[in-house]
């Protein structure tokens, strides 16, 4: 079974209903119809632009630049949750922290994959590096900023019950245990959400897809279902790095516990 | 040899600060709000950086890790931070007897910390410090949620421990505590320590 294709029409005449919430927006007086036009339109160039990228480099097919795409990737993802916590270690230390967790888990996960259960050929093939790396990339994100986030914001606020071990001689690895559970409990809670509603409340979206460009609804399964076990490794490997490193960063040789090492970010 | 020895110790918000402790000694720190008693407290405990050195029995604290140094200089601080919401679970073991002679029911060890008022938490906290056997104690504003009953009985408890060897530094708003508990009294003002 070969794939439908779609044509510049069959999209024009979808996008009426995006001019439809416009409507919507200017009889109902709700003011949204800029900001839907402006990101209907983006979306639009950021899909035609990553399109244009993925058929070059799929063409090229070559390591470096797999590689080099899906270092932009992750670069963009490490910067997103390094932003995203409202307090900052001192030095760029959210961002080092977010590109190392990025970085050692999608690397793990999807090399895990690819040289194991899908086993292209050759291993770098952009058709499969690509994707596998960017659906990845989007558990990491979200485990890992909220590992990071839970870690410096749980440090200020429990700052009291930290510091009473701390002065009665507990090791700082110790009296942050807690914390760093917390941590990595909240970073696993979206891909566990996420197993749960697969297949019963959502259709998730690999499986979607490969239905839709005409596989078998079994080998579509099989593929969403390694998907998720890759998803929910990485979002593990991605909240306990996250945590770590960032706990690590609020001490120092004398095992304080060092608020000092945030920037207050004046919001 | 002394218990503790303080040798220049400063950082950017007070000192330089020397002194001597003998085994068993006293020292009071009297002075106003906002004079950086609880500063000091926690220079000596180590929970803040510093310069400058503390020796404990001769040996400078530049020698252990910093746990190792803070279970045996124990800091209490003024408004005690709590770990787990039960309070059982902030000691090893219960200290009943101890807890029934500063007036407190063995009950509230079952209890959460939460249920339990200011005075109560804060007596809880000086018998989790002293379950450490420290050799030096540093306690911030012991008695400032205690009746004149509670406060009696808490420093009878901590005389008694400074006779088996305890030393202990306590800072007070409270002239009369240090005229109560024996041993030497200073004051401070704006970072230094100054006789009385």
């Amino acid at each position: 079974m070969t794939p439908i294709l779609l044509d510049p029409a069959d999209l024009a005449l979808a996008g009426t209903l995006l001019v439809a919430d416009g409507v919507l927006s200017v009889i109902l007086g709700l003011g949204i119809h800029r900001r839907l036009a402006i990101a209907g339109a983006r979306m639009v160039v950021q899909l035609l632009g990553v399109g244009l990228v993925l058929r070059f480099v799929f063409a090229a097919s070559s390591p470096a630049l797999t590689l080099g795409v899906v270092a932009v990737m992750a670069l963009v993802a490490a910067r997103e949750i390094g932003a995203r916590p409202s307090s900052r270690l001192a030095g760029f230390g959210n961002y080092a922290v977010a590109a190392t967790a990025v970085a050692v888990s999608t690397g793990l996960t999807a090399a895990l994959a690819l040289a194991t259960a899908i086993r292209p050929q050759p291993l770098w093939d952009p058709r499969y590096a690509v994707p596998l790396a960017g659906i990845i990339l989007g558990s990491v994100l979200n485990a890992g900023s909220l590992g990071l986030d839970t870690v410096l914001r749980g440090a200020v606020q429990q700052r009291a019950g930290i510091e009473a071990r701390l002065a009665l001689g507990v090791p700082y690895a110790t009296a942050m245990r807690p914390l760093l559970r917390e941590a990595v409990r909240l970073g696993l809670l979206p891909i566990v959400n996420q197993m749960t509603a697969a297949g019963v409340i959502t259709l998730p979206g690999i499986m979607t897809g490969q239905i839709l460009a005409g596989l078998d609804p079994m080998q579509a399964v099989k593929y969403q279902i390694l998907v998720m076990f890759l998803l929910a490794g990485s979002s593990g490997a991605a909240a306990v790095i996250a945590a770590s490193l960032a706990i690590r960063r609020l001490t120092d040789e004398r095992q304080r516990l060092r608020l000092d090492h945030l920037d207050s970010r004046a919001d | 040899m002394s218990r503790l020895e303080l040798r220049a110790l400063r950082s950017r918000l007070a000192g330089p600060f020397d002194l001597t402790l003998e085994a068993g000694g006293i020292l009071t720190i009297t002075g106003p709000s906002g004079a950086g008693k609880s500063v000091f407290l926690r220079m000596v405990a180590d929970l803040d950086p510093s310069e400058g050195d503390v020796l404990l029995d001769g040996v400078s604290r530049r020698t252990v890790t910093g746990p190792a140094w803070r279970s045996r200089v124990v800091y209490a601080a003024a408004e005690p931070g709590w770990w787990d919401e039960r309070v059982g679970e902030h000691f090893r073991r219960a200290p009943v007897a101890l807890a029934e002679r500063l007036g407190l029911r063995p009950g509230l060890f079952d209890q959460l910390v939460r249920q339990c008022s200011t005075g109560e938490r804060q007596r809880l906290a000086l018998l989790r410090a002293l379950e450490l056997d420290p050799a030096v104690l540093l306690l911030d504003e012991p008695s400032a949620a205690l009746d004149p009953g509670a406060t009696a009985a808490v420093e009878a408890l901590l005389r008694e421990r400074c006779e088996a060897g305890m030393a202990l530094l306590l800072v007070t708003h409270d002239r009369s505590q240090a005229d109560r508990l024996g041993g030497s009294t200073m004051r401070l003002k704006g970072g230094l320590l100054l006789p009385v």
